[in-house]
Formats: C-alpha cells, sequence, structure tokens
C-alpha cells in the first residue's frame, strides 16, 4: 500500500499534484474448506486487492496543457502557491480520507458485535496452512510465524505477478482477473453477509427477494465500480467491499497469526513501497511514464474527473470539454482534474489556456484528491475488527485502536505533504494500532475496570 | 451533551477534527503510561494485601492526573509550533485557527476520551440484562456513573481552555489551579459511593470553570445577558 504524491513527469509543470496514492493490497480470498473451485476465483480475488495503485499527478494533463498556454507568470505563482495549498489542503484531505475509513471500521466492528458468524472458528485459509490449536505456547508462535511466511510470500508472488503483467502490457488479462475476482466479492461474499445478518436478527427472506436485492446490489456495483457512477456511490462500494474483504480475514485468520501478519505486512509495504526494486514502486513509476491511470476498483479515490453539472456558467463550456478529454484518457480516478464538491464549479487545472488569471484563483480553490488503496482500508479494518473481536476490555481497547490509526493515518499524509512521493500507508498505522491494541489489552483494561468497580474517575 | 459540542462546533472544520483526534490521543497516551506505571507498581506488591492496592490506586488515579496535565501541556507545545507552520502557510497571514479555538478543541479532545473511556464498557453492560446494585451496591450507578462522565467531559473542556490561557500568558497561577481543581475532582471521586460528596462539589467546580473560561474567552455578564434575552 503505498500512498504516494505525484510529481507530474514534465518540468514545466509547476501544479503539483498532491495525490497521494496507496495501494492496497488484499490477501487472497480464503478458500473455505469444504474446498472451492473458488480457489481460482481467489488467486484472482487476492490478487486483485493485492495491487499498488498509483496515484498519478493529475497534473500531468494540466501540465501539458500549461505548457501549451506558455504563461510563465502563472507558473510562478502557480509555484509559490502550490506550497501553500499543499498544507492548507492538507486538512480537508485528512478528513476525506477519515471519513471513509471510520465508515468501514464502524461497519466492521458493528457486524463483529452483533453478528455471531464472524467470530466462530470455523477453519482457515488455504493460504494460513498450520493450524493454531496447539498444546504449547512455542509451538503456536511458530505455527503463526510460519502462517506468516507462506502468506507473505503469496502476496509477493502476486504482486510481482501483477507488475510483470501490467509492465508487459497484458492489460486485458489484468482487467479480466480483476472484473472476476470483484465479481466474486460482490455477490458470493454479500451473499453470505446478508445470509447471516439476516440470520442474526431473525428476519425472514424468501430466495427470489434475496436473488433481486443481491443481483441489483452486485450489478450496480460493478458499473460503479469499473466504469462510470457517482463518485459517491463509487465511494460507498468500495466502503462495503472493503469491509467484506476485512470481515473474511477475521474470520478465517487465525488469532496470533493475524497479528503477525499485521506487523509482516507493514514491513513488507515499508520495503516494497521503498526500495527501488521493490514491485509497488515499480509499478507506480510504470504507471507513471506510461501517463496512465492505475486500475479502477483497487483505489479509492476521494475526489472525481469531473462533477457534471456544478459548472459555474463560464466554466459551463470547459466542462463538457474536459470530460470527453478526461473519458478519453479513461480515468475515472484520475486526478487529473481533480474536482470539488465544495467549490461550485467544476474543476480543472487544464482549461488554462482559455481562462484568465481569475480563473486561476478560482482553480486553486479546488480539492486536490487524494487516495488511498483499497488494501489499506482491509487492514486498518481488520485490525480494528480483531481488536473488537478478541480483546476483554471491548470497546476500550477498539476505540484506541481506531484513534491510534487515524492518527498514524493522518501522520502518513502529513510526510506524504512533505515528500511527494508514494509513500506506505500501512505501517505507521498499524505500527501504532499494535502498540495500543497490546498495551490497551494488558495494561489499560485492569486499570480502568479496576477505577471502575471503585467508581473512580481519573 | 458531549457530541453535540462536538457535531455543532467542531464537525464543520477539518482542522479542529484533527486536532480533537489529537488531543484524543495524547489523552490516551498519558493513560497509557499512568496504567504501566500502576500495573508494574501491583505487579510489584502483595496482591492480598487489601490496603495496599486500594493506596497503590489511589496513588495510581493521581500520578494519572499529572500526567494528563502533563499531556496537555506537551499538546499545547505541539499546537504552537503548528500554529506557527499555519500562519506561514497562510494567504493572508493569519493562522485559520486561533489558539483559544485549538484549547477548546483539546480541551473536547481530551473529555471524549476520557469520558469514553470511562463510559463505554458500562454502556455496553448496560444493554445487557441484570440488576443494578443487586449486591448492596448502590442503585444509582449508573445515573451516577453517567453525570460523572458528563460533569468530567466539560471539566476536561473548560480545563483545557483555561490551561492554555495560561500557557500564552505565562500565568503559572491558571495551570496550577488547573492541575490543583483536576486532583480535587478526582479525589472526590474517591468519596464514591457517597455520591453526594463527590458529584456536587464537582458540579460546583465546573460551574466556577466553566464561569472563568467564559470571562477568559472575552465573555461577560452583558454578552451573556443578551444572548439569554435574544437580542442582537
Amino acid at each position: 500500500m503505498i500512498t504516494f504524491m505525484n510529481n507530474s513527469d514534465s518540468e514545466e509543470e509547476p501544479c503539483n499534484e498532491r495525490t497521494s496514492l496507496m495501494s492496497a493490497e488484499s490477501p487472497p480470498v480464503p478458500s473455505y474448506q469444504d474446498g472451492l473451485q473458488a480457489s481460482a476465483a481467489g488467486e484472482a480475488q487476492a490478487h486483485r486487492k493485492r495491487r499498488a495503485g498509483s496515484s498519478r499527478g493529475p497534473n500531468n494533463i494540466a501540465g501539458g496543457e500549461m505548457s501549451g498556454s506558455g504563461v510563465p507568470v502563472r507558473e510562478s505563482n502557480l509555484e509559490n502557491e502550490e506550497e501553500e495549498l499543499t498544507l492548507k489542503y492538507g486538512a480537508k484531505h485528512v478528513i476525506m480520507l477519515f471519513v471513509p475509513v471510520t465508515l468501514c471500521m464502524i461497519v466492521v466492528v458493528a457486524t463483529i458485535k452483533s453478528v455471531r458468524f464472524y467470530t466462530e472458528k470455523n477453519g482457515q485459509l488455504i493460504y494460513t496452512p498450520f493450524s493454531e490449536d496447539t498444546p504449547s505456547v512455542g509451538q503456536r508462535l511458530l505455527n503463526s510465524v510460519l502462517n506468516t511466511i507462506v502468506m507473505i510470500s503469496v502476496i509477493i508472488v502476486m504482486t510481482v505477478f501483477l507488475v510483470l503483467l501490467y509492465k508487459y502490457r497484458c492489460y486485458k488479462f489484468i482487467h479480466g482477473w480483476l472484473i472476476l475476482s470483484s465479481l466474486m466479492l460482490l455477490f458470493l461474499f454479500t451473499y453470505i453477509y446478508l445470509g447471516e445478518v439476516l440470520k442474526t436478527y431473525n428476519v425472514a427472506m424468501d430466495y427470489p427477494t434475496l436473488f433481486i436485492v443481491i443481483w441489483n446490489f452486485g450489478a450496480v456495483g460493478m458499473i460503479c465500480i469499473h466504469w462510470k457512477g457517482p463518485l459517491q456511490l463509487q465511494q460507498a462500494y468500495l466502503i462495503m467491499i472493503s469491509a467484506l474483504m476485512a470481515l473474511v480475514f477475521i474470520k478465517y485468520l487465525p488469532e496470533w497469526s493475524a497479528w503477525v501478519i499485521l506487523g509482516a505486512i507493514s514491513i513488507y509495504d515499508l520495503m516494497a513501497v521503498l526500495c527501488p526494486k521493490g514491485p509497488l514502486r515499480m509499478l507506480v513509476e510504470t504507471a507513471q511514464e506510461r501517463n496512465e491511470p492505475i486500475f479502477p476498483a483497487l483505489i479509492y479515490s476521494s475526489a472525481m474527473m469531473w462533477t457534471v453539472g456544478m459548472a459555474k456558467p463560464d466554466t459551463a463550456a470547459r466542462g463538457p470539454g474536459q470530460q470527453t478529454w478526461d473519458a478519453a484518457e479513461d480515468g475515472r480516478e484520475h486526478l487529473r482534474s481533480p474536482s470539488h464538491a465544495e467549490s461550485q464549479m467544476s474543476e480543472t487545472r487544464s482549461p488554462v489556456p482559455t481562462h484568465p488569471i481569475t480563473s486561476l484563483e478560482e482553480l486553486e480553490e479546488e480539492e486536490r484528491g487524494v487516495k488511498l488503496g483499497l488494501g489499506d482500508f482491509i487492514f486498518y479494518s481488520v485490525l480494528v475488527g480483531k481488536a473488537a473481536a478478541t480483546a476483554s476490555g471491548d470497546w476500550n481497547t477498539t476505540l484506541a485502536c481506531f484513534v491510534a490509526i487515524l492518527i498514524g493515518l493522518c501522520l502518513t499524509l502529513l510526510l506524504l505533504a512533505v515528500f511527494k512521493k508514494a509513500l506506505p500507508a500501512l505501517p505507521i498505522s498499524i505500527t501504532f494500532g499494535l502498540i495500543f491494541y497490546f498495551s490497551t489489552d494488558n495494561l489499560v483494561r485492569p486499570f480502568m475496570d479496576t477505577l471502575a468497580s471503585h467508581q473512580l474517575y481519573i | 451533551p458531549a457530541f453535540g459540542l462536538f457535531i455543532f462546533t467542531i464537525a464543520r472544520d477539518p482542522l479542529r477534527i484533527i486536532i480533537l483526534i489529537a488531543g484524543a490521543f495524547f489523552w490516551l497516551v498519558s493513560l497509557l503510561l499512568s496504567s504501566l506505571i500502576w500495573f508494574i507498581a501491583v505487579k510489584a506488591s502483595d496482591p492480598q494485601d487489601e490496603r495496599l492496592q486500594k493506596g497503590l490506586l489511589i496513588f495510581g488515579v493521581m500520578f494519572s492526573v499529572l500526567l494528563q496535565e502533563a499531556f496537555r501541556f506537551l499538546y499545547y507545545k505541539l499546537l504552537r509550533k503548528a500554529i506557527e507552520g499555519l500562519v506561514a502557510l497562510s494567504e493572508d497571514g493569519c493562522s485559520p485557527i486561533s489558539i483559544q479555538q485549538m484549547a477548546y478543541v483539546a480541551g473536547v479532545g481530551f473529555g471524549l476520551m476520557s469520558g469514553a473511556f470511562s463510559m463505554i464498557n458500562l454502556l455496553a453492560d448496560a444493554l445487557g440484562p441484570g440488576t443494578v446494585g443487586i449486591h448492596g451496591d448502590s442503585q444509582l450507578y449508573f445515573l451516577t456513573s453517567a453525570f460523572m462522565t458528563m460533569v468530567l467531559i466539560f471539566l476536561h473542556t473548560f480545563w483545557g481552555i483555561l490551561f492554555f490561557h495560561g500557557c500564552e500568558h505565562r500565568r503559572w497561577w491558571e495551570i496550577a489551579a488547573v492541575v490543583i481543581m483536576h486532583l480535587t475532582v478526582s479525589g472526590l471521586s474517591f468519596c464514591n459511593p457517597l455520591y453526594v460528596g463527590s458529584l456536587v462539589p464537582s458540579y460546583l467546580l465546573m460551574a466556577a470553570a466553566a464561569a472563568w473560561a467564559y470571562l477568559l474567552s472575552g465573555g461577560s455578564a452583558q454578552n451573556l445577558r443578551r444572548f439569554v434575552l435574544c437580542k442582537c
């Protein structure tokens, strides 16, 4: 998972995009113990989430056009303002990411707390072959470490495979794989989830209704994620599938393995993104060189390319123009023209040639969106969900982990603003989360329990 | 009420949300450290000795209060640096958020976190079956806990304002007053379950702190009157 801020390739581009992208890595789909031919789809699934997305500077296009218009004054202005905007809008972006992460975590925690299914142990994934039901502590530890090694190597293999596919331009294959896996996620997992929720609340639903509901949900989801759709709906779907995936992990990963895997994943993320030969970094750089967007369905973006119908009268003319141009680029997620809900205009950086300086000021108001990979969502939710499921301190631990993850996210975004290149989103948050989980569970809980029993307040 | 505060005053501005979460984080860290100390002390001592345990608990509480205030101070330092950064980056040379607002938000952050930690397990248990006070404890446990938590949240908010104001203007007595008030309130909670001993003074202290913070923030009796009478 990388967060990355892309400086666009062209030098004459003064406007830097601060899109940060964090790539998502999602581990393979669980294959149920009753054996499943979904293992193939599982690979797809696994891979799908496991990708690193690169965020591209939305300014690539803008850059091109800027140079076309050749306005040096504007360029220098923009350079100065760039820095300001970097941090000025930092807060907004952080919130734009807080909200979905929070929502995802809330969904996961709510489900864990209410639906028994996800805390029952019904077997393990094929990717964690060693069982944890061993009599001795040492054996259990060893098994969990071995599980982690297996899982991480699967992840590495998948990522490298994906990078190779991307490098050799086997786009059709990748797309097909992504579509297959998102299909499976949307339909199969939703069916299971819905079934369990209905069981928990003892609500009866007949099969035809169920079929219609799931069909609609899945079909709209597919369209939204892989093609075009309203931004909020797309975001909602991405959040939902992240939550579903996280729930699956929480259910199927044995306890100690889960924690060790979380730790190992963040280390892997750190290395994969920052080392020069890391697969994720190569993916990002390749995407940048080719000036292409990263695949949809793997990244959560907080801003959209165009806002239809929100153009001010004078910018309305360029609105459609921009849209077709962007559509041609196949970018739903490109932040080439970050547009924003709050500002009342369709923002694009590019249509500078037709606009005088005043519109430049308007452009300065625009939101640059921030992108976060779906795997990050998933792992954050796994952490919080595991805390909710297994901690005996219950809500305190969950709350502590939640705050820790949000702070980690803040810090990561701050670093992003400072470094302006792709950064891994997992390590800081997961480290904080793990520290807080273990310490809250073991240290704070007895303290708070004793305080509460005497009704003392600190 | 604390959530009301949150929704109406903080949720609009993203910067405030960040400050809030960071405040909660600082409180959490202070809690962590203090419980670490307490834990070590407990493990190192004899678990059978009741009086010793109680004494250790009291020690833990006091230490925790002091740590919380220390972390409030650290947070203040951090926010000062942040404000300088924000001023440097803003377009018109003045910070988008003032130190008083930050003080308020930090206070709310501390308060929310402390309130959450105090109440949330209680609430979760309250959803389940059971009778309050069946073993001879007070039947008002939940109610008093709720009120105590609320007063503590508000107090944290006011203390935040007072504390930051004291730090800003270098008035050490203000800071000392905040610390003493905190210690007092925690100490009063030792009177539980004699609730009249803990709740009433706490509320009085809260009213005093509220008035003080209000005056410091630039309010006055006149403003209050105008507000209440809905004049403009």
